[in-house]
């Protein structure tokens, strides 16, 4: 049996690995299992790799350990409130490596066919969209550089428009002789990677759980189009896993905001200022630490709806905090967590699993909101939109039709917010105005701080 | 490239595609973020890719392309996984009879 046979059976052992990962994650019991298999599974292909006849190791090797280093001090540095931007840079890493295999290939070898070539050409196309989209999406949700807000400007859609037709233009010059269109080629690769920018920017800070995973599946495909340039099944397989993985995740969200993947990428949402709620009838009606503690300590039942503004006071901890005196109180805790509350898919879970409150006290939406008019108080923290009771009658309301966790239905609702700001989409909120909210005005955590003090004291 | 391999690559893709629809219909949303980077740090096996490209001799440039795109292919395989790993860890059901 020859080397490369060995090489390819053991690419089979890693396929397998990555797949029963993926499998063991349908639960969090055997979910970090899943992930140390895949990660396995990884190790054997590089090996096998190295094993490959005839490469010399030096810079291998540089590039890995600089590589590893990067890795794990971005790993056990980054807060966990800090994810979303994390997952975003570590998507644009794989799709710029994406794009520098597709280079590197055609450096080496300018004459390749036909198929080759258009392969090259897709392979930079993805990887340089996935790159500075993804170094885009991070900046938006670090706040860094540029706000979280959508930037728009005239003509933006026509401009990206050309691009991508320049961009197909340059790809079909260039692929009709790959070794004479050495320039063509850089163009393709500059114009990806401002296609990346400007697709990403009309894209407001709340819509990013989409972003992230639509450029989580490009950086499969951009793996998979990888595989087909320089022929290897692994790359193929593992790419095509994680592309429909995302592409699914894309239409988990967009489903959880009623809008389709165009509306959200074309639409620069929430850049809109809204015009003053019409109909919005009763008046906001505050509350203090007192009052409300007296109200939860009666209170049977407290369903907790945490949003972005939670991650932003980082107040997972004494929301814990409050959840465990509660429980001790005789109250039934639960958390009510809406698909697409915070800035990526499973953001809550995450920040509320960091703070040690137990999976199983994590209530999806849609099996809280049968029980929700037996919950004695909700709690809002930090949510809005998710929350909006417009979503289900108003018509004329712009997010109409989106699915919302009922809070409204619960005997009392406890608002925690810092002033009456509208949420992202700029949309005023009628829960505010119920006869059954109650507002607790201030900083989230500072608020739940004064609530578990409350508690403490008597 | 011969139609043989193009079609076998082909063949392969198309299953792979329906085996993550599969796979991944099945992962509960609490877990989302941890899938995302978990597949995530599998997309980096475009390293297999930046190793060969690296590891070949006699062409400087595409040596250093190749060096560079096993750097970041690393830091998605490696931050991805490790990543994962400390969110899942912190994922705990409730123990009976109540945490002190």
């Amino acid at each position: 049996m020859n080397f490369a046979v060995i090489i390819n059976i053991t690419y089979i052992i890693a396929a397998i690995l990555f797949a029963l990962g993926l499998k063991m994650m349908s639960s969090p019991v055997s979910a970090r299992k899943g992930n140390m298999l895949s990660a396995v599974g990884m190790l054997i292909a590089i090996s096998a790799t190295l094993a490959t006849k005839g490469l010399t190791y030096q810079w291998i090797l540089t590039g890995v350990i600089v590589g590893s280093v990067a890795g794990i001090l971005a790993a056990y540095l980054v807060a966990m409130t800090s994810m979303p931007g994390m997952v975003g840079l570590l998507n644009g890493s794989g799709g710029l490596a994406s794009l520098l295999v597709g280079w590197a290939v055609y450096h080496f070898h300018p004459h390749s066919d036909t198929f080759t070539t258009i392969t090259i050409f897709l392979s930079i196309l993805i990887g340089g969209v996935t790159f500075t989209g993804s170094v885009v999406a991070w900046a938006k949700l670090e706040e860094v550089i540029i706000s979280g807000k959508p930037v728009l400007f005239k003509g933006q859609q026509i401009v990206n428009f050309v691009i991508l037709l320049a961009i197909f233009s340059c790809g079909i010059i260039y692929a009709m002789d790959p070794a004479a269109n050495y320039p063509v080629f850089i163009a393709t690769v500059v114009l990806s990677l401002i296609l990346g920018v400007l697709s990403v920017i009309p894209i407001g800070g709340a819509d990013m759980p989409v972003v992230i995973c639509l450029l989580n599946s490009y950086s499969g495909m951009a793996a998979c189009t990888t595989g087909f340039v320089i022929q290897n099944n692994i790359l193929i397989v593992a790419g095509s896993l994680v592309g429909a993985s995302g592409i699914i995740l894309t239409q988990i969200m967009c489903k959880a905001m009623n809008r389709s993947l165009a509306n959200v990428l074309f639409s620069g949402f929430g850049s809109v200022i809204q015009k003053e709620g019409k109909g919005i009838q009763g008046e906001i009606k505050p509350i203090t630490a007192e009052d409300a503690y007296l109200i939860l300590e009666a209170a049977n039942s407290v369903v907790f709806v945490p949003g972005y503004g939670m991650a932003v006071a980082q107040a997972q901890h004494v929301v814990r905090e409050l959840g465990e005196l509660l429980e001790k109180n005789g109250t039934e805790v639960k958390y009510a967590i809406h698909p697409v509350a915070g800035r990526m898919p499973g953001h809550m879970n995450v920040l509320l699993a960091e703070a040690n409150v137990p999976y199983d006290q994590l209530v999806e939406m849609d099996n809280i909101n049968p029980t929700m008019d037996t919950v004695d108080v909700a709690v809002i923290i930090g949510a809005n939109d998710v929350v909006n009771p417009a979503a289900r009658h108003d018509k004329s309301s712009p997010i109409y039709g989106m699915p919302i966790i009922d809070a409204d239905k619960a005997k009392t609702v406890f608002v925690l917010k810092r002033s009456m700001n509208p949420g992202f989409a700029g949309i005023q909120n009628e829960l505010f105005y119920y006869e059954n909210t109650r507002m607790l005005f201030g900083d989230a955590k500072q608020s739940i701080q004064g609530l578990v003090a409350e508690f403490k004291s008597s | 490239m011969d139609p043989n391999t193009l079609i076998f690559l082909l063949f392969v893709f198309v299953l792979s595609v329906f085996l993550g629809v599969e796979l991944i219909s099945k992962v509960p949303s609490i877990l989302h973020t941890p899938l995302m980077s978990g597949s995530n740090a599998i997309s980096g096996i475009t390293i297999v890719g930046a190793i060969v490209s690296a590891g070949t001799p006699e062409n400087d440039f595409s040596t250093l392309l190749g060096t560079i795109a096993v750097a970041f292919a690393m830091i998605n395989v490696i931050g991805g996984y490790l990543v994962t790993d400390r969110m899942l860890a912190m994922f705990k059901k409730k123990e009976p009879g109540g945490r002190k």
